[in-house]
């Protein structure tokens, strides 16, 4: 063996070692623990062997089935509007001269902070009695919210929570994208007369595409991990109507101790995210090489 | 006024409307966390303010929050040292050292899709792995599990800063006979170490923030700041003043590395997203 491929091997053993121990192992148990039932007598597993169908439960069971209509629901609100603003705050600031790293310091801070914490500060704000929302509906003499605790808003207000925590993202992106755009094609535009939406439509959505992709599928994957804000605010109620998969997943793992059935409920979404994610990178690998 | 000024004004209203919205929640929780419990419900615009919060936080015998502010810094600084050496030592590997292109895509593609894979899904299987060996409720859990969960973002940034790095510095070493390790420490560590910084505040910002896997990995003596703060808004009465001043606290190293590290962040967070 040529001494470079023994060092190149090495080099990446870490990593795979890493890979291998604490991501397939781990895969590899929950499937072996999704076959069977397991009751823990004084802290030992014991293991009962049922097949498949702990699968054939989780399509069955109607808090998994809220959940999974949830995630996606939410997954695609939030991440919409925050395409949506953090592009149009990109756009803006790249109109204005001055205060742009100010503007960026600013927006930069949601993105850094713990979830958990988020869901603390919104929790505070949200509260029936004391938060601040209601305070302002109050000043206008309109009746108090129950924004968490009402099925009718409270997906709504997990989503208003989301978008708060990720549109920076989204616009830290978007901005870096248009600052690198070329200048001259713009130049262009302007000598042809363009109007701010031909411009818009014409020239900036089509060169920025491939950014918008890239940024629309991080926002996407990350979103529907969503767990620590549905966690600290609404625990998936009132009812089903913030339940979200993950936190399924949790509740039936963890706080009611069903290890098979939960390791179930595991194999299917961690599977089903991740032939999404690799459908959605063909999908987006082949657009790129037509066009 | 011309019409280039009313421009500039109307898109900074805009824009300071916008930084409004996302300061006034920090400002509001900030503010609670000086409010007496009273105050705060009363929702008290003007108020006295207190300290009691944060010293019940910080020295109280029931509140653990300085142990479990060790306890983060000692979580994600190990798993942010982790991440570094393995995923430089990878990335370099699969970019300059000659792998057949399909192994190359492969591990790249492995990496991807480990990324995509919420970390609940595997949460139940680490505890049960780290129960049988004896290790819940220990740093190394919580470390190794963090440490894995950011290989894929550390390996993507490092390829991606090691690609940047031009050819002809390796050749001149090689010619001087430098080994590959020396190469790497002397001639690319150097040269990557914006980029370096980048993965490090990031990695270490990821661990420090992250919620389930510590939650379900560790136990009163290894328990992260994120923990602790949900425990206060869970346990039966809830603390809201302490929760706000945790809350508070809690943002103490983001506020840190955005005041000193903001090009790095902003480098990357966007790294590999834009060309």
């Amino acid at each position: 063996m040529r001494p470079e491929v023994a060092t190149r091997r090495w080099m990446l053993a870490p990593a795979l070692l890493l890979f291998a121990a604490v991501a397939v192992l781990p895969i590899a148990e929950l499937v072996a623990m999704s076959l069977a039932r397991i009751d823990w007598i004084q802290g030992k597993a014991n293991w009962q062997y049922v097949g498949l169908s702990q699968y054939a439960r989780v399509f069955g069971d109607p808090l998994f089935r809220a959940g999974a209509f949830n995630t996606l629901l939410f997954a695609a609100g939030a991440v919409l509007a925050q395409m949506v603003l953090g592009f149009a705050l990109a756009l803006m600031t790249t109109r204005i001269t001055r205060g742009r790293v100010l503007y960026r310091t600013v927006f930069l801070l949601p993105i850094l902070v713990p979830g958990i914490v988020i869901g603390a500060i919104w929790k505070l704000m949200y509260n029936f009695d004391f938060g601040v929302l209601n305070q302002m509906l109050g000043v206008f003499g309109l009746a108090p919210v129950d924004w968490l605790g009402n099925g009718a808003t409270a997906l709504l207000a997990v989503i208003v929570v989301d978008v708060w925590h990720w549109t920076p993202f989204v616009f830290l992106l978007m901005l870096a994208g248009l600052e690198s755009l070329p200048t001259d094609v713009y130049e262009a535009a302007r000598v042809d007369g363009a109007t701010f939406w031909q411009e818009l439509r014409h020239v900036t959505l089509p060169l920025m595409l491939p950014a918008i992709v890239v940024t629309l599928v991080f926002r996407l994957i990350v979103s529907v991990k969503v767990f620590d804000e549905i966690y600290l605010l609404t625990g998936g109620g009132p009812g089903t109507a913030t339940e979200v998969v993950s936190y399924t997943i949790f509740r039936r793992f963890f706080t009611e101790g069903q290890t098979g059935y939960g390791s179930a409920m595991s194999v299917v979404v961690l599977f089903a995210l991740a032939l999404a994610f690799i459908l959605a990178r063909a999908v987006t690998r082949r657009r790129e090489a037509t066009t | 006024m011309n019409r280039a000024r009313l421009q500039s004004l109307t898109l900074h209203a805009a824009l300071v409307a916008c930084a409004l919205v996302v300061l006034g929640p920090f400002v509001w929780i900030a503010l609670a966390g000086f409010k007496t419990q009273i105050s705060l419900m009363l929702g008290e615009i003007a108020f006295t303010p207190m300290l009691d919060n944060f010293r019940e936080l910080l020295f109280s015998s029931t509140s653990d929050y300085l142990a479990n502010f060790r306890n983060s810094l000692i979580v994600a600084g190990a798993s942010t040292v982790i991440v570094l050496v393995v995923s430089t030592l990878a990335a370099y590997s699969i970019e300059r050292m000659g792998w057949p292109r399909w192994v190359v895509h492969l591990f790249l593609l492995g990496a991807a899709v480990f990324n995509a894979i919420p970390a609940i899904t595997l949460v139940g299987a680490w505890y049960v792995m780290f129960r049988s060996l004896d290790m819940y409720n220990t740093y190394a859990a919580v470390i190794l599990a963090h440490a894995t969960l950011n290989l894929p973002i550390g390996i993507w940034l490092m390829a991606t800063f090691i690609r940047e790095v031009p050819r002809e510095l390796e050749e001149a070493a090689r010619i001087d006979g430098c080994g590959t390790l020396a190469l790497l420490w002397r001639i690319i560590v150097p040269v990557v170490m914006p980029g370096l910084a980048a993965t490090a505040i990031l990695v270490f910002i990821h661990s420090w923030n992250e919620f389930v896997v510590a939650l379900n990995l560790t136990a009163k003596q290894t328990a992260t700041v994120p923990v602790a703060i949900a425990k206060y808004a869970q346990e039966h009465e809830t603390k809201y003043g302490e929760m706000a001043a945790g809350a508070l606290l809690s943002t103490l190293p983001a506020l840190l590395l955005l005041f000193f590290g903001q090009r790095h962040i902003v480098r990357g967070l966007t790294a590999g997203a834009v060309k």
